[in-house]
Protein backbone atom coordinates (compact mmCIF):
# COMPACT_ATOMS: atom_id res chain seq x y z
CA UNK A 1 0.00 0.00 0.00
CA UNK A 2 0.95 3.27 -0.95
CA UNK A 3 1.37 5.86 1.86
CA UNK A 4 0.98 9.57 1.14
CA UNK A 5 3.13 12.44 2.24
CA UNK A 6 1.72 14.61 4.55
CA UNK A 7 4.65 16.97 5.16
CA UNK A 8 3.47 19.79 3.05
CA UNK A 9 0.21 20.33 4.84
CA UNK A 10 2.23 21.61 8.11
CA UNK A 11 4.29 24.50 6.44
CA UNK A 12 1.19 26.86 6.89
CA UNK A 13 2.95 28.31 9.79
CA UNK A 14 2.70 32.27 10.38
CA UNK A 15 6.10 33.81 10.25
CA UNK A 16 6.90 35.18 13.93
CA UNK A 17 10.12 36.38 13.25
CA UNK A 18 9.38 40.58 12.59
CA UNK A 19 6.81 40.00 15.32
CA UNK A 20 9.32 38.69 17.78
CA UNK A 21 11.65 41.94 16.56
CA UNK A 22 9.20 44.27 17.15
CA UNK A 23 8.12 42.69 20.95
CA UNK A 24 12.09 42.22 22.22
CA UNK A 25 12.27 46.55 21.18
CA UNK A 26 9.07 47.42 22.71
CA UNK A 27 10.69 45.41 25.80
CA UNK A 28 14.10 46.54 25.99
CA UNK A 29 12.17 50.28 25.79
CA UNK A 30 10.27 49.55 28.47
CA UNK A 31 13.03 48.32 30.72
CA UNK A 32 15.47 50.90 29.83
CA UNK A 33 12.76 53.65 30.63
CA UNK A 34 11.36 51.88 33.95
CA UNK A 35 12.53 53.70 36.96
CA UNK A 36 10.81 52.81 40.54
CA UNK A 37 8.24 55.15 41.82
CA UNK A 38 9.31 56.82 44.78
CA UNK A 39 6.21 57.94 46.77
CA UNK A 40 6.45 61.70 48.01
CA UNK A 41 5.06 63.79 50.57
CA UNK A 42 5.08 67.05 51.54
CA UNK A 43 5.07 69.41 55.07
CA UNK A 44 3.17 72.16 54.48
CA UNK A 45 4.79 75.63 55.65
CA UNK A 46 2.67 78.85 55.42
CA UNK A 47 5.20 81.65 55.92
CA UNK A 48 4.29 85.36 55.25
CA UNK A 49 6.50 87.45 55.21
CA UNK A 50 6.99 89.06 58.69
CA UNK A 51 5.35 92.40 58.56
CA UNK A 52 2.48 91.16 57.08
CA UNK A 53 1.93 89.03 59.69
CA UNK A 54 -0.83 90.17 62.36
CA UNK A 55 1.04 90.08 65.54
CA UNK A 56 -0.77 87.99 68.52
CA UNK A 57 -1.00 89.59 71.69
CA UNK A 58 -1.83 87.23 73.55
CA UNK A 59 1.07 85.39 75.44
CA UNK A 60 0.02 81.70 75.11
CA UNK A 61 -0.12 81.98 71.70
CA UNK A 62 3.59 82.13 71.57
CA UNK A 63 5.43 79.76 69.24
CA UNK A 64 7.46 76.99 70.59
CA UNK A 65 10.92 77.63 69.82
CA UNK A 66 12.99 74.75 68.73
CA UNK A 67 17.43 75.70 68.13
CA UNK A 68 19.08 73.29 66.13
CA UNK A 69 23.17 73.36 66.16
CA UNK A 70 25.69 71.58 64.22
CA UNK A 71 29.28 71.02 63.90
CA UNK A 72 31.26 72.47 60.87
CA UNK A 73 30.49 69.40 59.00
CA UNK A 74 26.68 70.20 58.92
CA UNK A 75 25.95 67.10 61.51
CA UNK A 76 23.62 67.65 64.81
CA UNK A 77 24.96 68.18 67.61
CA UNK A 78 22.36 70.09 70.18
CA UNK A 79 18.68 70.50 69.96
CA UNK A 80 17.41 72.72 72.58
CA UNK A 81 13.29 72.94 73.05
CA UNK A 82 12.38 76.17 74.52
CA UNK A 83 15.90 76.45 76.34
CA UNK A 84 15.30 72.85 77.27
CA UNK A 85 18.50 71.09 76.17
CA UNK A 86 17.66 67.31 74.22
CA UNK A 87 20.65 66.20 72.73
CA UNK A 88 20.48 64.86 69.96
CA UNK A 89 17.25 62.61 70.72
CA UNK A 90 14.37 62.85 68.03
CA UNK A 91 12.54 60.82 70.91
CA UNK A 92 12.90 62.82 73.22
CA UNK A 93 12.06 65.56 71.18
CA UNK A 94 8.79 64.12 70.26
CA UNK A 95 7.93 63.35 74.39
CA UNK A 96 8.84 66.86 74.80
CA UNK A 97 6.25 68.42 72.17
CA UNK A 98 3.34 65.94 73.65
CA UNK A 99 4.23 67.06 77.19
CA UNK A 100 4.34 70.67 76.00
CA UNK A 101 1.31 70.59 74.40
CA UNK A 102 -0.74 67.90 75.42
CA UNK A 103 -2.19 65.04 73.78
CA UNK A 104 -5.63 64.99 75.40
CA UNK A 105 -7.49 67.16 73.12
CA UNK A 106 -5.36 68.28 70.06
CA UNK A 107 -6.00 71.19 68.12
CA UNK A 108 -5.65 70.49 64.43
CA UNK A 109 -6.02 73.91 61.46
CA UNK A 110 -5.22 77.78 62.28
CA UNK A 111 -5.56 77.63 66.03
CA UNK A 112 -3.42 75.17 66.85
CA UNK A 113 0.60 75.51 68.36
CA UNK A 114 3.41 76.93 66.11
CA UNK A 115 6.62 76.06 66.27
CA UNK A 116 9.53 78.31 65.67
CA UNK A 117 12.21 76.23 63.92
CA UNK A 118 15.88 78.08 64.40
CA UNK A 119 18.91 76.54 63.05
CA UNK A 120 22.41 76.93 62.10
CA UNK A 121 23.21 77.70 58.67
CA UNK A 122 25.22 74.72 57.73
CA UNK A 123 23.08 71.99 59.27
CA UNK A 124 22.31 69.40 57.17
CA UNK A 125 18.25 69.81 55.59
CA UNK A 126 18.16 65.90 56.74
CA UNK A 127 18.20 67.11 60.50
CA UNK A 128 15.42 69.55 60.09
CA UNK A 129 13.12 67.43 58.48
CA UNK A 130 13.41 64.67 61.38
CA UNK A 131 13.06 67.19 63.97
CA UNK A 132 9.95 68.21 61.71
CA UNK A 133 8.58 65.00 61.79
CA UNK A 134 9.48 64.65 65.43
CA UNK A 135 7.19 67.56 66.37
CA UNK A 136 4.48 67.09 63.70
CA UNK A 137 3.08 63.85 64.63
CA UNK A 138 3.84 60.32 65.41
CA UNK A 139 2.59 57.14 63.98
CA UNK A 140 0.04 54.68 66.10
CA UNK A 141 -0.09 51.22 64.24
CA UNK A 142 -1.41 53.14 60.90
CA UNK A 143 -2.85 55.90 62.34
CA UNK A 144 -0.29 59.07 62.05
CA UNK A 145 -1.29 61.62 65.65
CA UNK A 146 -1.07 64.84 64.74
CA UNK A 147 0.88 66.96 67.16
CA UNK A 148 1.60 70.59 65.75
CA UNK A 149 0.87 71.89 62.05
CA UNK A 150 1.79 75.14 62.20
CA UNK A 151 5.83 75.63 61.42
CA UNK A 152 7.88 78.09 60.77
CA UNK A 153 11.60 79.34 60.47
CA UNK A 154 13.81 81.76 62.39
CA UNK A 155 15.87 84.05 60.06
CA UNK A 156 18.65 82.06 58.40
CA UNK A 157 21.90 82.32 60.58
CA UNK A 158 25.08 83.66 58.49
CA UNK B 1 12.14 10.94 -13.91
CA UNK B 2 11.36 10.58 -10.23
CA UNK B 3 12.61 13.66 -8.32
CA UNK B 4 12.80 13.18 -3.93
CA UNK B 5 11.17 14.96 -2.02
CA UNK B 6 13.78 16.90 0.15
CA UNK B 7 13.26 16.68 3.86
CA UNK B 8 13.46 20.62 5.25
CA UNK B 9 14.63 20.19 8.84
CA UNK B 10 12.41 21.90 10.61
CA UNK B 11 14.20 22.12 14.04
CA UNK B 12 12.37 25.09 14.96
CA UNK B 13 11.51 25.19 18.41
CA UNK B 14 8.21 26.17 19.84
CA UNK B 15 7.99 29.64 20.47
CA UNK B 16 4.66 29.81 22.45
CA UNK B 17 5.79 30.22 25.91
CA UNK B 18 8.35 32.74 25.24
CA UNK B 19 5.70 35.28 23.78
CA UNK B 20 3.75 34.87 26.13
CA UNK B 21 6.59 35.79 28.50
CA UNK B 22 7.67 38.70 26.53
CA UNK B 23 4.05 40.27 26.47
CA UNK B 24 3.66 39.46 30.11
CA UNK B 25 7.38 41.11 30.56
CA UNK B 26 5.66 44.40 28.03
CA UNK B 27 2.22 44.53 30.38
CA UNK B 28 4.58 45.01 33.37
CA UNK B 29 6.29 47.45 32.59
CA UNK B 30 3.71 49.31 30.75
CA UNK B 31 2.05 49.53 33.59
CA UNK B 32 4.35 50.75 35.82
CA UNK B 33 5.89 53.02 33.68
CA UNK B 34 5.54 56.69 35.09
CA UNK B 35 5.71 59.51 32.55
CA UNK B 36 4.12 62.30 34.86
CA UNK B 37 7.92 62.30 36.62
CA UNK B 38 9.07 65.64 34.84
CA UNK B 39 8.77 67.24 38.80
CA UNK B 40 11.72 64.90 40.12
CA UNK B 41 15.23 66.14 39.46
CA UNK B 42 18.66 63.76 39.24
CA UNK B 43 20.95 65.92 41.36
CA UNK B 44 17.73 65.71 44.48
CA UNK B 45 18.02 62.79 46.83
CA UNK B 46 15.15 63.90 48.98
CA UNK B 47 15.07 63.41 52.95
CA UNK B 48 12.54 60.64 54.03
CA UNK B 49 9.91 60.58 56.56
CA UNK B 50 7.23 58.26 58.41
CA UNK B 51 4.46 60.66 58.55
CA UNK B 52 4.04 62.25 55.00
CA UNK B 53 1.26 60.49 52.79
CA UNK B 54 1.14 61.18 48.82
CA UNK B 55 -1.10 64.25 48.40
CA UNK B 56 -4.78 63.17 47.47
CA UNK B 57 -5.33 66.40 45.46
CA UNK B 58 -1.97 67.81 43.51
CA UNK B 59 -0.86 71.21 44.69
CA UNK B 60 -2.37 73.97 42.82
CA UNK B 61 -0.31 76.24 40.86
CA UNK B 62 2.85 74.28 42.06
CA UNK B 63 6.18 76.15 41.69
CA UNK B 64 8.85 73.25 41.90
CA UNK B 65 12.60 74.15 43.36
CA UNK B 66 14.70 72.13 43.27
CA UNK B 67 17.77 72.57 46.16
CA UNK B 68 20.70 71.08 45.01
CA UNK B 69 23.28 69.80 47.41
CA UNK B 70 25.51 72.38 46.80
CA UNK B 71 22.72 74.86 46.97
CA UNK B 72 21.90 75.68 43.20
CA UNK B 73 18.28 76.22 42.21
CA UNK B 74 16.61 74.73 39.87
CA UNK B 75 13.28 76.27 38.63
CA UNK B 76 11.93 75.24 35.44
CA UNK B 77 15.24 73.61 33.96
CA UNK B 78 17.28 76.42 34.83
CA UNK B 79 20.17 77.06 37.45
CA UNK B 80 19.64 79.67 39.77
CA UNK B 81 21.60 81.49 43.18
CA UNK B 82 19.59 82.32 45.61
CA UNK B 83 20.44 85.92 44.70
CA UNK B 84 19.21 85.61 41.08
CA UNK B 85 16.00 82.98 42.19
CA UNK B 86 13.95 86.29 42.25
CA UNK B 87 14.67 86.61 38.89
CA UNK B 88 13.05 83.13 37.99
CA UNK B 89 10.27 83.86 40.57
CA UNK B 90 9.05 86.92 38.98
CA UNK B 91 8.53 85.05 35.38
CA UNK B 92 6.29 81.92 37.01
CA UNK B 93 4.22 84.57 39.04
CA UNK B 94 3.45 86.29 35.49
CA UNK B 95 1.87 82.83 34.20
CA UNK B 96 0.24 82.61 37.68
CA UNK B 97 -1.76 86.17 37.15
CA UNK B 98 -1.99 85.81 33.47
CA UNK B 99 -4.65 83.11 34.94
CA UNK B 100 -6.24 85.48 37.06
CA UNK B 101 -5.20 84.30 39.86
CA UNK B 102 -3.12 86.41 42.51
CA UNK B 103 0.26 85.04 44.36
CA UNK B 104 -0.93 83.64 47.52
CA UNK B 105 -2.93 81.33 45.37
CA UNK B 106 0.45 79.65 44.26
CA UNK B 107 2.31 76.83 46.23
CA UNK B 108 6.06 76.66 46.45
CA UNK B 109 7.35 73.27 46.66
CA UNK B 110 10.86 72.85 47.47
CA UNK B 111 12.64 69.24 46.70
CA UNK B 112 16.17 70.31 49.28
CA UNK B 113 18.85 67.26 48.78
CA UNK B 114 18.93 65.68 52.15
CA UNK B 115 22.75 66.81 52.77
CA UNK B 116 22.48 70.97 51.93
CA UNK B 117 22.52 73.22 53.96
CA UNK B 118 19.08 74.16 56.06
CA UNK B 119 20.41 77.77 55.87
CA UNK B 120 20.17 77.40 51.92
CA UNK B 121 16.43 76.20 52.04
CA UNK B 122 16.02 78.83 54.40
CA UNK B 123 17.45 81.56 51.95
CA UNK B 124 15.09 79.95 49.26
CA UNK B 125 12.11 80.60 51.51
CA UNK B 126 13.57 83.96 52.18
CA UNK B 127 13.52 84.63 48.54
CA UNK B 128 9.90 83.42 47.68
CA UNK B 129 8.70 85.78 50.73
CA UNK B 130 10.14 88.89 49.30
CA UNK B 131 8.02 87.94 46.07
CA UNK B 132 5.21 87.93 48.29
CA UNK B 133 4.53 83.83 48.23
CA UNK B 134 3.15 82.79 51.28
CA UNK B 135 2.48 78.90 50.89
CA UNK B 136 5.14 76.31 51.35
CA UNK B 137 6.02 72.42 50.78
CA UNK B 138 8.92 70.91 51.93
CA UNK B 139 8.66 67.42 49.63
CA UNK B 140 9.95 64.26 51.57
CA UNK B 141 10.12 61.28 50.51
CA UNK B 142 7.62 58.45 52.12
CA UNK B 143 9.14 56.26 54.42
CA UNK B 144 7.51 53.06 55.07
CA UNK B 145 10.33 51.04 57.08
Amino acid sequence: MKIRNRGEAEKSGLNMTSMIDVVFLLLIFFVMTFKIVELEGDFSVRMPLAGNESMTTDPTDLPLKLRLQADENGKLTTMALNEINLGTDFDQLRANVVELIGTTAPVEGEDGPEIEIDTDYNLRYEYVIRSITAVSGYKQGNEVVKLIEKIKFAKPRR
Amino acid sequence: MRVKSKKVDLAEGDLTPMIDMVFQLIAFFMVLINFAQTESNDRVKLPSSQLVKPPEVPLEFPIILHVAQDGEIILGGDDYTAETLSVGLRKELAVIKAEGKTVADANVVIRAHKDTSAGDVQEVIRVAQDQKLENFALRVKEDNS
